[in-house]
């Protein structure tokens, strides 16, 4: 006992007793929390201070979040756009993230963070083009609804794939790093995508590279009709963490003030101290999968209800913000009403905007358009005039 | 006989204009006196290209300390240092991924596969992520990207060593597939896809690293480069067209030399690139021998040869005075013994008997009367 020998990777000191560790901890990583679930801050909670304007801020983005998604979900129940995916129950997650980090880091997401866009500035218009898939949505009608990308946001397109983006995001890290910026990458994914490979092996590099990245795991609970339970046999997300040399924190994903905080820190350390972080925010996920999806075959409908409305996290940081006399049931309505009349307006014009025009058909495979690609919408466009009873007339050329 | 051209690399982040002047196409160079491996053009192409633009890093297993399970990045650690020369733990998945990331934010990576025959582990990454990100992003996300390692047969290596994947890379839209075959293609060839702002694949050969080639002046001047798109016509003929890629090229010229003793005159097309496959020169050199045979080590099924079959039906049918023939890798996983590997390669004698077949010339159809 107590003999110390060197291996490679270090001095490790031996023991005469053969004790495996546990593969399940005696308690439970313990989960950071500021307010409790009637948006009263805890006693001891320590937390970082938001100003009114900000806590307002987030607060109306919380809501329009929620009546964003509330309105695209019916427009696609009435075959108005072909897909949709909500964040219900999310929004903590999405907005105060979003709000605790600068415009100048850069967002690698999944595909459930349309917060943190709406955070940035993305406005509901642009939101609306995007799943409509008509000529002024930045991806080109190129897409399915929900992926959106904007490099003015520093809001990596979606891709559909698991936690492809994941990799990406720390080689976008490693890049600011070598740039010596003052920034760091965000990067966000669900319990699901901790079970592909390229989690790991980014979370491996990450350390190993010394990158100032935020692995942002919603732990929502389900991953379509897969339970967590399922998924992993660990003590959820977070002790993964350490198993690859990443700091890292469990909170409470329906905490707005205590998500704020943590990612405020993470940031902090990510960029003085050129490390990852990783943390695991638990919540519920009250909405299907998607528009694809019907969770009532796969859960309890009491269950879903409970989370939406007792554990709702707007609710709950509206109880906040109005105990700080920075909100009223006047505002509340007011903003309601506001929001849902906008995205009923947005969804107008975006519905009857033109598709995007058939060249875009050929562009951005490459660079610059290769020769046979030229050939062919030429050919296309000839067809099109010589045969116009084959093809849409609503098309644009 | 070499193109000079100008390319402009400038997307995403990274902006970087870059003009290649004509007046390198005006040097005249002493006749070849100096000779190269592919091994130092491919470290000198990579060397040139880290020296001129301080966004191309290389990253891999072994790159750096070991200078490169084939030697091919000797040197570059020492010279460049550990944040442009990283050794990766053993994730193909993971470091594909890290360097399309870094792609995205305006970085040049050059990422090397031990063999491709690992790049299967990253292919979601090669595909989904890096050729399709910028149609998927309208152009808002450009992925500078090259794939770069040993690809096909080797020797004794077996069926997870010898994989040919050209016509995997091949058929994804958003991806350009090169194959280099002597030491002026390897040059040309790796800092066009260096410089080249799409994701490149740029399939080299292990067997060819230790080859020695002729290189003028031109092609080791820094600035040198070749277009890409544009296949080569290694040695000109009047009967028959061969096409060939890496490796096969050199047993395509061999097979001329033994069928132009026998009066059949072999026109060697050396494809460089795969995507986009260079249809107008093969197509014009078919209208001219009327015959072609295309050769590949890969597997037969949907391989580069069944492309350029469709390509030369769809344009030249009327040219033909034969059917296509395709010389391909036997359709069974490589098997190691040295015997039943050589059996499953082409050799030249195939290549051989398949130009007097097309030419009518094969004891075949001599015996048939025909």
């Amino acid at each position: 006992q107590g003999i110390v020998l060197d291996f490679p990777g270090g001095k490790v000191a031996f023991t005469p007793e053969m004790r495996f560790i546990s593969e399940s901890p005696v308690e439970r990583v313990h989960c950071y929390r500021v307010l409790n679930d009637n948006g009263q801050v805890i006693m001891s909670s320590k937390f970082k201070q938001v100003s009114e304007e900000i806590a307002v801020k987030m607060y109306s983005d919380m809501v329009t979040l929620q009546t964003m998604d509330s309105v695209f979900y019916e427009a696609q129940r009435q075959g108005r756009i072909s897909f949709y995916a909500t964040t219900i129950g999310e929004e903590a997650i999405n907005i105060a993230s979003a709000a605790a980090l600068t415009i100048d880091d850069l967002v690698f997401p999944q595909y459930r963070e349309p917060g943190v866009l709406l955070w940035r500035g993305f406005s509901l218009q642009e939101f609306a083009n995007q799943c409509f898939g008509n000529k002024d949505d930045y991806g080109k009608g190129r897409q399915m609804p929900i992926h959106y990308g904007s490099n003015k946001h520093n809001y990596f397109t979606v891709a559909a794939t698991i936690a492809t983006q994941v990799p990406h995001a720390v080689g976008a890290a490693y890049s600011l790093k070598m740039d010596r910026k003052k920034a760091c990458v965000i990067t966000y994914f669900g319990d699901g995508g901790t079970s592909e490979g390229d989690f790991h092996a980014a979370l491996n590099f990450a350390a190993v590279m010394e990158v100032p990245v935020i692995f942002f795991c919603r732990n929502n609970g389900w991953a379509i009709s897969t339970p967590t339970s399922d998924q992993f046999r660990s003590d959820g997300v977070v002790v993964k963490g350490p198993a690859y040399g990443v700091r890292s924190i469990r909170v409470d994903g329906n905490d707005t003030l205590a998500i704020y905080t943590a990612v405020h820190a993470a940031r902090e350390m990510a960029i003085n101290e050129n490390r990852p972080i990783l943390i695991e925010a638990l919540t519920y996920r009250v909405g299907h999968h998607s528009t694809s999806d019907d969770s009532t075959k796969y859960r309890p409908v009491d269950e879903i209800e409970w989370w939406r409305s007792a554990r709702d996290p707007v609710a709950r940081f509206r109880k906040w913000i109005e105990s700080n006399g920075w909100w009223c049931s006047e505002n509340e309505s007011e903003l309601r009403t506001s929001v849902r009349k906008q995205m009923l307006h947005a969804i107008q014009v975006a519905e009857k905007a033109d598709k995007p025009p058939i060249g875009e058909l050929f562009t951005d495979v490459y660079n610059v358009p290769p020769s046979n690609l030229c050939e062919q919408e030429k050919f296309l466009r000839e067809t099109m005039k010589r045969h116009p009873q084959d093809y849409m007339p609503d098309v644009p050329v | 006989m070499l193109g000079i051209i100008r390319q402009k690399v400038g997307a995403g982040g990274a902006s970087l204009l870059r003009t290649r002047s004509a007046v390198s196409a005006l040097r005249s160079y002493s006749s070849a006196g100096k000779e190269m491996t592919v091994r130092d053009a491919l470290n000198s192409a990579l060397d040139e290209e880290m020296s001129a633009d301080p966004k191309v890093f290389l990253m891999g297993e072994e790159v750096g300390e070991y200078q490169g399970a084939y030697k091919i990045s000797k040197g570059l650690l020492e010279k460049y240092g550990p944040e442009r020369v990283l050794d990766t733990p053993i994730t193909e998945a993971g470091f594909t991924g890290i360097g399309v990331g870094a792609a995205y934010h305006g970085l040049r990576p050059v990422v090397e596969f031990m063999t491709f025959n690992f790049s299967m582990q990253a292919i979601d990454h090669i595909i989904n992520s890096a050729a399709k990100s910028n149609y998927m992003s309208a152009g808002q996300i450009s992925v500078p990207i090259v794939f770069r390692g040993p690809n096909g047969a080797a020797a004794g290596v077996g069926a997870q060593h010898s994989h040919c994947y050209a016509s995997w890379y091949a058929s994804c839209p958003g991806l350009k597939v090169l194959t280099p075959y002597s030491s002026e293609d390897a040059r040309g060839l790796l800092k066009a896809a260096i410089r080249d702002p799409d994701p490149v694949v740029f399939l080299e050969n292990e067997l060819l690293y230790g080859e020695s080639f002729p290189v003028s002046a031109e092609v080791l001047d820094s600035s040198f480069c070749l277009p890409i798109g544009k296949a080569k016509i290694e040695r000109e003929g009047k009967d028959v067209t061969i096409t060939a890629f890496s490796k096969m090229v050199g047993y395509a010229l061999k097979a001329a030399e033994i069928l132009a003793k026998e009066g059949i005159s072999a026109e060697v097309i050396n494809l460089r690139t795969i995507r986009p496959l260079d249809r107008s020169t093969i197509n014009a050199s078919v209208r001219k021998t009327n015959r072609l045979i295309t050769v590949e080590e890969g597997f037969p099924q949907h391989g580069v040869g069944a492309e350029i079959c469709t390509s030369v039906v769809e344009e030249s049918f009327g040219y033909l005075d034969a059917p296509v023939e395709r010389i391909a890798g036997a359709d069974v996983p490589m098997p190691y013994a040295a015997n039943l590997e050589r059996l499953a390669v082409p050799q030249v004698e195939d290549i051989v008997r398949a130009a007097k077949r097309a030419c009518y010339r094969s004891k075949l159809f001599q015996i048939q009367g025909i």
